[in-house]
This record gives structure tokens, C-alpha cells and sequence, in this order.
């Protein structure tokens, strides 16, 4: 099995680095860019197959430390 | 007495916190991540760094090491503890302090003197900073933007936690005077108990004029002075 968290920051949070992606796209030509945040993507491999369990095992790994939910927020597949 | 200075792997002002703490004439041991108890220590010092190299994010690893459960306890139990720099990203990671520490507004690492607005005397921290003093104490970082939501920063003002913000030289905590875009102006804060405290700026690298100010030394006194009351009410 294999899990995949995206984690991006949370609306009310200035993101510089979204910002600054941002206007380089403009920068570039990219038109009809309305925002870009950034964020972070991690790719979890994982023995068994029971997914409700892995489920509620990365959820709880989520919140608690693979994500900040002061400033984050997260989402969570798993395949 | 007796300070413990935590050290993580890359945690890099170590040295400068026992330093600071010895020319203040009181001693200071080292302690390794790994260890699970705080000893004799009357106080604890998390110091500055990029513990776990900033992966994933500031302080976010190094919150579950052995020591920091030493340091939970030891809060918990009403001890002083106060994290400069990596150790303020650390104690809001832990949930030591409400809010959190991210990327500086311009995207720079910023390594320069600020000056700090105290927003409360009487604090453990605080106590012995002049009423009319604006310290002069150098950052050092790169993620140092403090961010909480608007609820939270109704507690800290309501509660008296805003310990320090930036301001210009003649007090005002000014946009321009604010490096890193934090809200508020924010520079350090303590939690409801006020026995533990954040800061960014680096009050254990302004500790001797020869280093170009040593205004740090107000809040290493204001420390001293509160264990110092401490056991002198212990004793009685």
C-alpha cells in the first residue's frame, strides 16, 4: 500500500513563497494565475492491506506531526 | 543555579546560551537530546539552531525527542523554561506555547540588531528589564514570522503574554521595525502560567558589550532573580 499526504498552508497564513511563485509565473507570461500555494508531498510505503487501518493510523500521524494544523492542512490518500 | 541547555543534532548556540549563563556568574550543563531526565537543573534552556535540520518543519521533530518529555513534565510542574530562536519553534511544535513560527515574510534569512518593546514586567522574563529600556539584541533567522489565529491572539493580549515585540529605537512597534512580518509585531511570548517563554531574537548572543550590546543580560537576570525568589520562598 502506499499513502500519499499532501500538506499545504492553511488560507489565513501568508505564504511568501507562494507569492513570490506567483509572480515569477506572471513574470513568464503565465496569465490568469489567481494564487499558488505551496505546500509539501509525502509519499508513505506500507506493508499489509488494511486501509481503514492504515487510515486512521496516518490521520493521527498527520495531525500530530506531519502537519502543523496551527498553519497547515493536510489530505490524505491512500492506494 | 543551575541552567540545562538542551542540544540537538544541529543545534548551534548551545556554547553561546552556557557561555552567556556562566558570565552571569551561574552554572549551566549541556544536555543531550536523548536523555530522559533534567537532573538538578532549576531552569531549561532550548537554544537556538536548526535541530533535525528544519525537516519537515522547524522544530517539528525534535519536540518528540526524550528530552523534550523531561522538559513537558518540568513545565507541567510550574519550572522556568524559555526557548530562543529554533527553541521558540520547538516550544510552539511541542504546544508549550499557542502559535507557530513560519518563513519570513521577503523569504530572507535575517541576521541583523532589532530592538524589543516589553509588554510585561512581571513575568519570570521580564522582571528585572528597566521600564524604559528598548533592548538591543540581535536575530538570526529565517523562519521567525510568528502566526496565530485571531482568537488566540485575543488570549495572548487579554492574558498579558506578548512579552516582547519589535519595535524602532524609540519604542514603536512599527511595520518597518517588524523583520519578519510576524502579527503583532511579535518577537517572543509566554503561556497563560507564564513559567515558560519564546523569543526569537537572541538575547544569549547580547550578554557583553564587546559584542555589541548586552541588553540580552536583562532577561537572563530576570530568571535568576525569579528562581532565586523561588527558593527563598521554598526556604521559608
Amino acid at each position: 500500500m502506499k499513502a500519499k499526504i499532501i500538506v499545504t498552508p492553511k488560507k489565513a497564513v501568508v505564504d511568501p513563497q507562494g507569492i513570490t511563485v506567483l509572480k515569477a509565473l506572471e513574470h513568464m507570461g503565465h496569465r490568469g494565475v489567481k494564487a499558488v500555494h505551496v505546500g509539501k508531498y509525502l509519499e508513505i510505503e506500507l506493508d499489509g492491506n488494511d486501509k481503514e487501518a492504515a487510515r486512521k493510523a496516518l490521520d493521527e500521524a498527520a495531525h500530530k506531526f506531519l502537519s502543523n494544523p496551527v498553519i497547515e492542512d493536510y489530505k490524505l490518500e491512500i492506494e | 543555579m543551575n541552567f540545562a541547555v538542551l542540544q540537538f543534532p544541529a543545534s548551534n548556540c548551545d556554547q553561546d546560551c552556557v557561555h552567556a549563563v556562566r558570565v552571569l556568574g551561574h552554572s549551566a550543563k549541556l544536555l543531550w537530546h536523548k536523555e530522559t531526565s533534567l537532573g538538578d537543573a532549576d531552569a531549561v534552556i532550548i537554544p537556538g539552531g536548526f535541530s533535525y535540520g528544519d525537516y519537515l518543519r522547524t522544530g517539528a521533530i525534535a519536540r518528540f525527542s526524550p528530552v523534550m518529555q523531561a522538559v513537558q513534565k518540568f513545565a507541567d510542574n510550574g519550572g522556568i523554561v524559555i526557548g530562543i530562536c529554533n527553541g521558540f519553534q520547538i516550544l510552539c511544535e511541542a504546544g508549550l506555547l499557542p502559535g507557530a513560527l513560519v518563513r519570513n515574510r521577503d523569504l530572507q534569512f535575517h541576521c541583523e540588531q532589532v530592538f524589543l518593546k516589553t509588554g510585561n514586567f512581571e513575568t519570570p522574563f521580564t522582571g528585572k528589564i528597566p521600564r524604559d529600556k528598548f533592548l538591543k539584541i540581535p536575530i538570526a533567522h529565517g523562519e521567525g514570522c510568528y502566526f496565530a489565529d485571531e482568537e488566540t491572539l485575543a488570549k495572548l493580549k487579554a492574558n498579558n503574554q506578548i512579552l516582547w515585540q519589535y519595535c524602532d529605537e524609540s519604542g514603536n512597534p512599527t511595520d518597518a521595525a517588524n523583520p519578519n512580518g510576524s502579527l503583532l509585531n511579535i518577537a517572543g511570548i509566554c503561556n497563560e502560567r507564564k513559567n515558560v517563554a519564546g523569543l526569537m531574537p537572541h538575547p544569549d548572543r547580547a550578554c557583553e558589550n564587546i559584542i555589541g550590546s548586552a541588553d540580552g543580560k536583562f532577561i537572563f537576570e530576570s530568571i535568576i532573580a525569579a528562581l532565586q525568589n523561588k527558593t527563598a520562598a521554598k526556604a521559608a
